[in-house]
Order: structure tokens, then C-alpha cells, then sequence
């Protein structure tokens, strides 16, 4: 068993900085790189591109990234977990194999956890008795019966580490929790036992922390933003694990960010509901019991965590299509900035309502003046402001209304108020609307499969 | 005297669906005391007046010297259905760190 091991995170989104898992490897020896990249609207996404192509279907930056990371992990035993998998894990996996066999490795293994695809299962889980009701509304999911794009379950860790016990270089998994991925290396190494769910709760804790990158190292830093330094080469966070369940935050020396009591306290509250109750299919972690220590020299030691057991059920994630919106700018400058895009705004309503367009909600915000903050908003003196942005967004089950509005963004500039600018790319279109369906299902009515490819 | 909450505390806020999380952080425990004391579920409720048309639950932190609010229907239907240009709620703990308060 090992002593302490370093788990280093590589991406917090599928669109984080491309360079950050080769920083991750090359800068310093890591055990584990650990990488997240699927939010909830990625799995339609996906869900999509494999219908179109079913050898796509997971994070296509996955194997370029490999092509550079690959022979640095082979040589440091660096191993990499990842659920860029998506809603086809085994196609990226193959694609990481015929880029291991590219580059001339002879010898690798990638365990492939399935089993969290139940889209087309949902009819055989219904029957059975579990509703999959809306966990928001308790709806049944039959109300959007025929409008499902992709359906989910979130595994935990415990399939990862059944991966790295058959001896996997590569885990990849679908639709697995971000806290998972960081906390599977821990069981593994340290030997610990699942129902130990302080212990779990640890690893859970080190992965809330890990799972949006930078995010806990002084990316979007809401304290003293101006003091943090280098953020352009910000080092992403890495957890430096011991066998009871302590960890340490830091990243490697010689990088940007900063990792401070500040920086990873604003990590541990981002996302959170009920701090005692934060539940995961491995355990239900209890965050008021983490204590944090500034160690200085960008270390933050994280203990004293405390968990229950988990409950009998995993989470569902359904995303199904609901209608179609569209969005449009444009910027008004001074003199009068807000007064002629709110004219401008009414305008716009006017013509709608004369079209008889059918819409669910038209959305004004003036950007540069309401729209982060709505009415806390301070009146503004039209003397001092330069420019405004007139958003309006509009979303519809109606494809056409939300088309037609989109021809009426542009008359506005020679049929409404002056000095408009900041109108191209042609008119709006319309895009999709992906809704989510949040349920539960009974852990005995899924099974994670773990499948072993090896070079 | 009047002091912005900003000027004693910082934060984060996020989605969970429809709902915005705000996590709120003192610098240190006296600040921790006067975020304690001001931060009612029914002035926070309030300061959204017109932003969070659902229930505000509140909750606390001490380890962290942090408390934690929910902010139900608040983001225009979340996710991508929201119209919202801050569809995840990203700037609303800065909006909660505007308020002011009386030490």
C-alpha cells in the first residue's frame, strides 16, 4: 500500500484549457490524472453525434490530447481517469488504443466502465415500477415520452476501481460523478473499505474540490481577484491523498493561481444544497464537518471529514428536446445608450405581438446594465454610459415563430432608434431546447459493467 | 456604520437546475458572526426581490466560516431552457456581496 498519492486534475468542462492535463503530467510526477468533462447539456450533445455516427459520441478532444500525454504517463506511471467516455465509451477508447499503437506503445490496458446508457431501457424501468418521476416536479417520466435524447445513471467510484484492480493504465467511463474519478484511486491504493464512509466521504471531498480545475487554485476568484498571480499559466489543482482520508491541495511550484484557505472554500460552497446532506452514489459526505488549514506555499490541508452511508439509489440524468429558442443583440451608443434600447426593445414587442407569434417567454436584458444583476441594479446616468447591449431571447415549442423573430432584429437598425451598431453574422436561428429530466432509480435495477481492452 | 458585505466577505455561486447556489464566505470569524447575524432567509429572500420567485433555503457552514443559500426559481428554468444571459446564476453572489449592512 502506498503512503500518499498525488491525483492531479486535468480539466474542469469539456472546453477547459487544452494544455492543462500535459502541464498536469510534465511539470511533476503525479500518480493519477483525473478528468472531467461532462455537464449535463454535453450528453445530448453526444447523445446526438452518435446518432449521426456511432463511432462518435464522447469528447473528441480525448485522443488528440492522449497523442501528447500518453508517452509522458507511460514513462512516470502516471494512470488517467476520465469520463470523457460520454454515451460511447468503448469508440474512445478504441480511438486512445489506435493512438497508443500510432505512437509505438506496445503494452496498455483501458478499462471501459458501461452500464449508465438506460435510454433504451426505460420503457423494461418503468414497467418495473420505478416511475423515474421528476425529482423537481414528481412528474412521471412518461410526460415526455418520445422527446428523450439521452438517459443516465451516475456511477460512483467503486466501477473505476474495479478497473484499476484488473490493472488498467486508462479508466474510461459514460456518465460516472465528477467526485468518482478522484476518489476511485484512493480506494484502490489505500485499500479502503467501502463502507467506511468517512473515508469515502474524504475522496468525495478531494473530488468536489478537484472536479472544475482551476476553479479551486484562483480561477474565478471572487476574493482579492487582483492579487492572484499568473493567472495565465494557472496550475491546476492536485490532492496529495494519505491512507486516513487527509489530503492536501496544492499544485505544482513554478505554475500561476494560488491555493489558499479562500480559494478552496469558495470551491467546497460552489454548487452545493443541503452542506450536510451532499449525496453520491458512494456516500452521503457531510461538508460542515471539513476543516481546511493554510499551510502556506499553496497548501491547504483538508480534514476531519465526515460521511454516512449512501442510499439505494443512483441518480438519473434524462435530457429530452423542448421546443426552440433564439437570441439576438445589438449595441446602442451614447448619447441615450439605455433610452433607445429600451425604445428599440418595444419596438421589437410591438411588431411581435402584430405577427401574432406564439412564444413560451421574450427575455430584455440591457447588458452593461441589468443583466447579471436585474433590479439591484443602480439607476445609470446616461451622461457616463457609453454603450448598451439590447439581448432579447426568445424560446418557443413553435419552430416558426422562433424564426420569424429572427427576421426582425435587423429592420430595427433602419426602423428604430439611432446610432445602433454590432448586428452580424446574419439573423438569429433557431436552436434546440434541451430540457432535464433529474430522477432516481433504484441501485438493483442497474448494473455498471466494467469491459478490459489491452494492447 | 453602513459596510457593503463585500468589504468582509467573498463567495461563489452556481446552478442546480432552477435553483441558484450561493455560497457565502466570511474572512475571518468576527466577519463570520456579522454574515450570521444579517443573513436571514427573509432579507436574502428580499435583496432578490424580482431575481428568486421561489423559497430561499439557508444554510450554515462554521467550519468554513461560510453559509450556503438556495435560491429556488431563479434562473429562468436553468440549464439551456433559461433565457437568461446569467442562465447559471454565476454572478449572483457578487449581487448578494453588494448588500449593505449595519455593524
Amino acid at each position: 500500500m502506498k503512503d500518499k498519492i498525488k491525483i492531479a486534475s486535468g480539466q474542469g468542462f469539456w472546453g477547459d484549457l487544452i494544455n492543462a492535463p500535459y502541464v498536469q503530467v510534465t511539470q511533476g510526477k503525479v500518480d493519477y490524472l483525473v478528468m472531467d468533462y461532462l455537464a449535463e447539456v454535453t450528453m445530448s450533445i453526444l447523445q446526438k453525434q452518435k446518432n449521426r455516427n456511432p463511432k462518435l459520441g464522447y469528447a473528441k478532444d480525448i485522443p488528440e490530447l492522449m497523442k501528447r500525454i500518453l508517452p509522458v504517463c507511460q514513462e512516470k506511471g502516471t494512470k488517467i481517469i476520465t469520463n470523457g467516455g460520454g454515451v460511447n465509451p468503448i469508440a474512445c477508447a478504441e480511438a486512445v488504443m489506435e493512438v497508443a499503437k500510432n505512437l509505438g506503445i506496445n503494452k496498455l490496458k483501458i478499462a471501459v466502465v458501461l452500464g449508465d446508457d438506460i435510454k433504451e431501457r426505460i420503457d423494461e424501468i418503468v414497467n418495473s415500477g420505478s416511475g423515474l418521476n421528476n425529482m423537481d416536479t414528481d412528474e412521471p417520466i412518461v410526460t415526455v415520452k418520445g422527446k428523450i435524447l439521452s438517459a443516465n445513471v451516475y456511477f460512483g467510484a467503486l466501477p473505476i476501481v474495479e478497473g484499476l484492480r484488473a490493472g488498467a493504465d486508462i479508466v474510461i467511463t459514460g456518465r460516472t460523478t465528477d467526485t468518482g474519478l478522484t476518489l476511485a484511486p484512493m480506494i484502490y491504493e489505500f485499500g479502503w473499505d467501502k463502507t467506511n464512509y468517512d473515508l469515502m466521504s474524504a475522496g468525495t471531498v478531494a473530488g468536489h474540490i478537484l472536479e472544475c480545475g482551476a476553479q479551486s487554485s484562483g480561477g474565478n476568484f471572487l476574493g482579492n481577484w487582483q492579487s492572484i498571480p499568473n493567472m495565465a499559466e494557472v496550475g491546476f489543482p492536485i490532492a496529495e491523498a494519505y491512507p486516513n482520508g487527509e489530503f492536501i491541495i496544492t499544485k505544482h511550484p513554478n505554475t500561476g493561481g494560488r491555493v489558499s484557505f479562500e480559494t478552496v472554500a469558495e470551491q467546497l460552497v460552489y454548487e452545493i444544497g443541503d452542506p450536510e446532506v451532499y449525496i453520491t452514489p458512494d456516500c452521503v459526505a457531510d461538508f460542515t464537518s471539513i476543516k481546511l488549514e493554510d499551510l502556506g506555499g499553496d497548501r491547504v490541508k483538508v480534514y476531519n471529514i465526515k460521511g454516512k452511508k449512501a442510499t439505494d439509489f443512483y441518480k438519473v440524468s434524462c435530457s429530452y428536446a423542448s421546443g426552440f429558442s433564439a437570441s439576438a443583440n445589438l449595441t446602442y451608443s451614447w448619447p441615450q445608450a439605455l433610452s433607445k434600447a429600451k425604445a428599440a426593445d418595444e419596438i421589437l414587442r410591438k411588431r411581435l405581438e402584430n405577427l401574432k407569434l406564439s412564444f413560451e417567454e421574450i427575455r430584455t436584458e440591457f447588458i452593461g446594465y441589468n443583466s447579471c444583476h436585474g433590479p439591484l441594479s443602480k439607476e445609470i446616468d446616461e451622461d457616463n454610459i457609453n454603450e448598451i447591449m439590447l439581448k432579447v431571447a426568445v424560446r418557443s415549442q413553435d419552430y416558426d415563430s422562433i424564426e420569424r423573430f429572427g427576421k426582425e432584429i435587423a429592420p430595427l437598425i433602419l426602423t428604430g432608434p439611432p446610432s445602433v451598431t454590432g448586428f452580424a453574422g446574419g439573423r438569429p436561428k433557431p436552436s434546440e431546447v434541451v430540457a432535464y429530466w433529474p430522477a432516481l432509480i433504484p441501485k438493483v435495477l442497474v448494473k455498471p459493467e466494467v469491459k478490459l481492452i489491452e494492447l | 456604520m453602513k459596510i457593503r458585505l463585500l468589504e468582509i466577505a467573498h463567495g461563489r455561486s452556481g446552478d442546480k437546475g432552477d435553483a441558484a447556489n450561493i455560497g457565502i464566505i466570511a474572512y475571518d470569524d468576527k466577519g463570520y458572526e456579522i454574515i450570521k447575524k444579517n443573513l436571514s432567509v427573509s432579507r436574502v429572500k428580499k435583496h432578490f426581490n424580482e431575481i428568486c420567485f421561489g423559497e430561499v433555503e439557508r444554510y450554515e457552514l462554521p467550519n468554513l466560516r461560510a453559509l450556503n443559500f438556495l435560491l429556488h426559481n431563479t434562473l429562468g428554468g436553468g440549464g439551456t431552457v433559461s433565457l437568461k444571459h446569467d442562465a447559471q446564476g454565476k454572478t449572483l453572489a457578487a449581487a448578494l456581496l453588494r448588500m449593505e449592512i449595519e455593524i
